[in-house]
């Protein structure tokens, strides 16, 4: 991940903002240029939309093997998570025992670190969820 | 009316936990002891993912989620910690874009050791005051270091609080502050360095009580009040002893310290230690209620704000965020070896 | 567009190959198809290359060029092409050579597959194929490529009652048919109690539920049926060649238990051969995990929805079953070096349907199907075969 890939994501990163068609009400996470089902007709009618952050748990897993960024923090629970506006987004689910997630869970977001560049880089923040 | 006063607040303390039992354990000391000795059970300990900046972010959705005034109109913010996440690069501006504050705002981080969350709320109340701002956003957290082995890592923890400062729908009108600074060295951290130094003993006497107690005295013959005016009072809580020891040597019972003495169950969280202690007293405050709070940051100096809850603190909707009470109570305790890798002492390179 | 076919295969051994480079494992497999096929640099018209990530794998890119040049056909000036799509990139420089004949450009093509995979750390190799992810919404949040088809594990038993003991059941019978293929990662047999109980890489899935990190290579070569029996006795017609993607985030899936591209792409491939699921008589299917078998088989068709999990039970994948499936041992014995897996596949197919996959042998196989995916199922091809 570099600063700027980063910096541009951040209102996502951060806030949750996806966007959502006028015209057939799809709501889309992360947002996107045009309405995958209105096509040509949902330019200028997409505008963003801040997401709740509420939503329940569709399915997970539990990672004991991960990547670097991730090896202090095994096994950790990671989800899909079905929001409560439609889009489905994956997650990390903290606090609580990775035994605890279920599907059907109801989740709400929280604003943790994500990954960090190294001990010099930069340190990069976004959502996870918790149990409600 | 217009008051100058707070308008919301929040807290966020991590969930994990360590028992001075468990410190004491790896060191080869008594732990009942030195439970006793510094009134403090247990700590809070920052996971992998939470510093000052997800602790401020947090604190700060906590008091928006309580009342319902548009971030947009937050016209400054200052964060003070003692462990920002970056020596250079803001923690502010991180929770200015995560709240939906920017960009017309002002943003800075504070520090001085303990009390940089209360000079942030001070500073707010200028710009409210003088008109420059709708409202501010004042915030104290800290994920705050020890070195492996020093008395302070019985109880340097993590956790902060943030409070909007305004004029509008105000709580708990701030009637009067007042600061005491002289210069102390009785802690520090030097530029680059890991873990804080201090001073020992020197830390009691002619750092923590002698300011402390001026500032109390002081701001009380400011606002014309004495101890048996308030209904609560919070001091900064290093452990359990001092601000017990030094509420009675003002005067102040037991009874109007406790619902603000937090240390004993989740440590000192430095810059958020007297505002999560004015916290947990604004969970249960009723109208009309009267607050002191006295922080104190080594280096040294205190502030102290004499407040006064107001009718309008029934329609915060405080149950939004949990309080301090559900927050100390929601835990997990890890042992010393998870608290050493989350403390980053097990890195090597 | 004109029928064509398979006229050459070769391969090297799959596994842990530390003294062949990247650029001696693909001529391997290449010479091998090229005198398996009969034939001489002067007679290829285009070469395609599969590889997922030379570039992070062995730091290299460009290796159209590079195969052409370590392969000896430099000065031949044969047009070299790379084709990547995560770890169906095999598949899809298949498709791309039977495209540029079918269509009639080329005569006779040469397609490789490859990919070098041990010479980074095993964590390295955990984010490379995480990258067949999408990088910006799946792994930076902590997913990893286990982790997805974890997802999907979870999901199907949810809705499925798919069992632990299922998902085991498919690594059991492709280590059991590894055991009889000499070029295999794991030619030995494991026990179910043993994949029941395997530590744990992604919940539910245990090490024996995935596939490993491999090195190899392997080559096919195409040629326009008409012409091909210029060149073999025995070659095997490619009678459907289907091709689908899907949004790049598990999460963006319409079913995500069902990899849409896999039955997109099987419909296009039985419509242009005239078959139906129920003519496939053995196949090759990409189980990058013991779930993506399971999945495979359903939206392939050889199972209704949910039913994945009882194949085994039921008799239907197992060598000795209605539609054998991965007799080759698949990606979980067999290995999975993920450019070279697609071509490696179809490689399968040939030699059974052409009678020469010894011990493996399914008796009377005539109608083959090869199925590879890329990512957690964003890049499907699916290639009918039958023996001419
Ligand atoms: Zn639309």
């Amino acid at each position: 991940m570099s600063v700027p890939r980063f910096w541009r994501e951040i209102p996502q990163r951060y806030n949750l903002i996806g966007n959502k068609c006028e015209i057939c009400s799809k709501v889309y996470f992360p947002p996107r240029e045009s309405c995958p089902v209105c096509r040509r007709k949902s330019i200028g009618h997409i505008k963003d939309l801040k997401l709740s952050g509420k939503g329940e748990v569709f399915t997970y897993s539990i990672i004991h093997v991960s990547s670097g960024e991730f090896e202090e923090q095994v096994p950790y629970p990671i989800a899909i998570i079905k929001l409560d506006e439609g889009p489905m987004i994956t997650a990390q689910i903290v606090d609580c025992d990775p035994d605890c997630v279920k599907i059907g869970m109801r989740v709400e977001s929280t604003f943790r670190q994500i990954q960090q560049d190294g001990y010099t880089g930069a340190l990069y923040y976004g959502y996870k969820f918790k149990k409600v | 009316m217009e008051t100058l006063g707070i308008v919301s607040y929040g807290a966020d303390i991590p969930r994990l936990r360590i028992t001075a039992h468990e410190i004491a354990s790896v060191w080869g000391k008594d732990g009942a002891t030195i439970s006793k000795g510094l009134g403090i059970i247990e700590k809070s300990v920052p996971s992998i993912d939470q510093d000052t900046a997800t602790i401020s972010v947090e604190s700060a959705r906590a008091a928006l989620r309580r009342c319902h005034i548009n971030p947009q109109d937050i016209g400054a913010i200052y964060v003070g910690s003692e462990s920002h996440p970056y020596a250079v690069k803001p923690t502010g501006t991180i929770v200015g874009e995560a709240i939906g504050a920017t960009p017309d705002l002002m943003v800075a981080d504070y520090e001085f050791a303990c009390k940089a969350g209360t000079a942030a709320i001070q500073t707010c109340m200028g710009f409210v005051k003088a008109n420059m701002i709708k409202y501010g956003l004042a915030i104290g957290a800290d994920t705050s270091q020890a070195a492996p082995g020093d008395a302070l890592e019985y109880s340097a923890s993590a956790g902060g609080a943030a409070y909007i400062i305004g004029k509008k729908n105000v709580i708990a009108s701030l009637n009067h502050t007042y600061s005491f600074t002289t210069d102390t060295p009785d802690f520090w951290r030097r530029a680059e360095r890991k873990y804080p130094s201090h001073g020992g003993r020197f830390t009691g006497a002619p750092a923590y009580f002698k300011h402390v107690t001026t500032c109390a005295t002081t701001l009380m013959k400011k606002a014309g009040t004495s101890p048996e005016d308030y209904d609560y009072a919070v001091f900064h809580q290093p452990n359990g002893k001092f601000p017990v020891s030094v509420a009675y040597k003002l005067g102040f019972s037991k009874e109007q310290i406790t619902q603000g003495l937090i240390v004993p169950y989740i440590g000192n969280t430095y810059s958020g230690a007297s505002m999560v202690g004015l916290a947990s007293v604004l969970d249960v405050a009723k109208p009309g209620d009267k607050i002191m709070v006295t922080s104190y940051g080594s280096g040294a100096g205190s502030d102290g704000f004499d407040i006064t809850v107001t009718d309008h603190i029934e329609q915060l909707e405080r149950s939004n965020a949990p309080s301090i009470k559900q927050m100390v109570d929601d835990k997990q305790y890890i042992s010393y070896g998870v608290y050493a890798k989350l403390t980053d002492l097990l890195y090597w390179e | 567009m004109r029928d064509v076919a398979v006229i050459g295969v070769g391969l090297t051994k799959f596994g842990e190959i530390w003294d062949r480079s990247f650029r001696q494992l693909i001529v391997e497999a290449g010479s091998k198809a090229i005198l398996d096929a009969g034939i001489e640099g002067k007679d290829i018209d285009a070469m395609y290359v599969g590889s997922m990530s030379s570039g992070r794998f062995i730091g290299q890119e460009h290796v159209g060029a590079l195969v052409a040049d370590a392969s000896g056909f430099y000065n031949l000036h044969i047009p070299s092409t790379r084709v990547e799509g995560a770890c169906a990139s095999g598949g899809l420089a298949v498709r791309q050579g039977y495209l540029s004949v079918a269509s009639g450009v080329n005569d006779i093509v040469v397609i490789g597959g490859i990919e070098k995979m041990n010479d980074v750390a095993g964590t390295s190799a955990t984010e490379t194929l995480a990258t067949a992810a999408d990088q910006e919404w799946e792994a930076f949040f902590g997913a990893t490529f286990p982790g997805l088809y974890a997802f999907i594990a979870t999901r199907h038993m949810h809705e499925y009652g798919t069992t632990k003991e299922q998902l085991a059941q498919v690594a059991v019978k492709n280590h059991a048919n590894g055991a009889l293929n000499p070029y295999a990662q794991y030619q030995k047999e494991i026990k179910l109690e043993h994949a029941i109980n395997a530590t744990m890489v992604a919940y539910p899935l245990g090490l024996l539920d995935c596939s490993p990190v491999t090195d190899g290579s392997a080559a096919v070569v195409l040629c326009s049926a008409e012409r091909a029996k210029e060149f073999t006795d025995t070659p095997v017609k490619i009678i459907g060649a289907g091709q689908a993607s899907d949004s790049l985030a598990l999460h963006g899936r319409r079913d995500i238990t069902t990899l849409d591209a896999t039955v997109h792409a099987a419909q296009m491939a039985y419509k242009q051969a005239k078959v139906t699921s129920k003519d496939i008589q053995l196949a090759e299917v990409h189980d990058c995990f013991t779930i993506a078998e399971i999945c495979a088989i359903e939206d392939l068709g050889f199972v209704k929805k949910g039913d994945g999990g009882k194949a085994i039970d039921n008799n239907i994948t197992t060598r000795d079953g209605s539609q054998p499936v991965n007799t080759s041992g698949g990606l979980k014995a067999k290995g999975h070096p993920v450019g070279a897996t697609g071509v490696a596949q179809i490689i399968e197919i040939v030699l059974q349907l052409q009678g020469r996959a010894e011990k493996r042998q399914i008796p009377d196989a005539r109608i083959g199907l090869a199925h590879n995916v890329g990512g957690s199922g964003a890049t499907c091809t699916v290639h009918i075969m039958e023996g001419m």
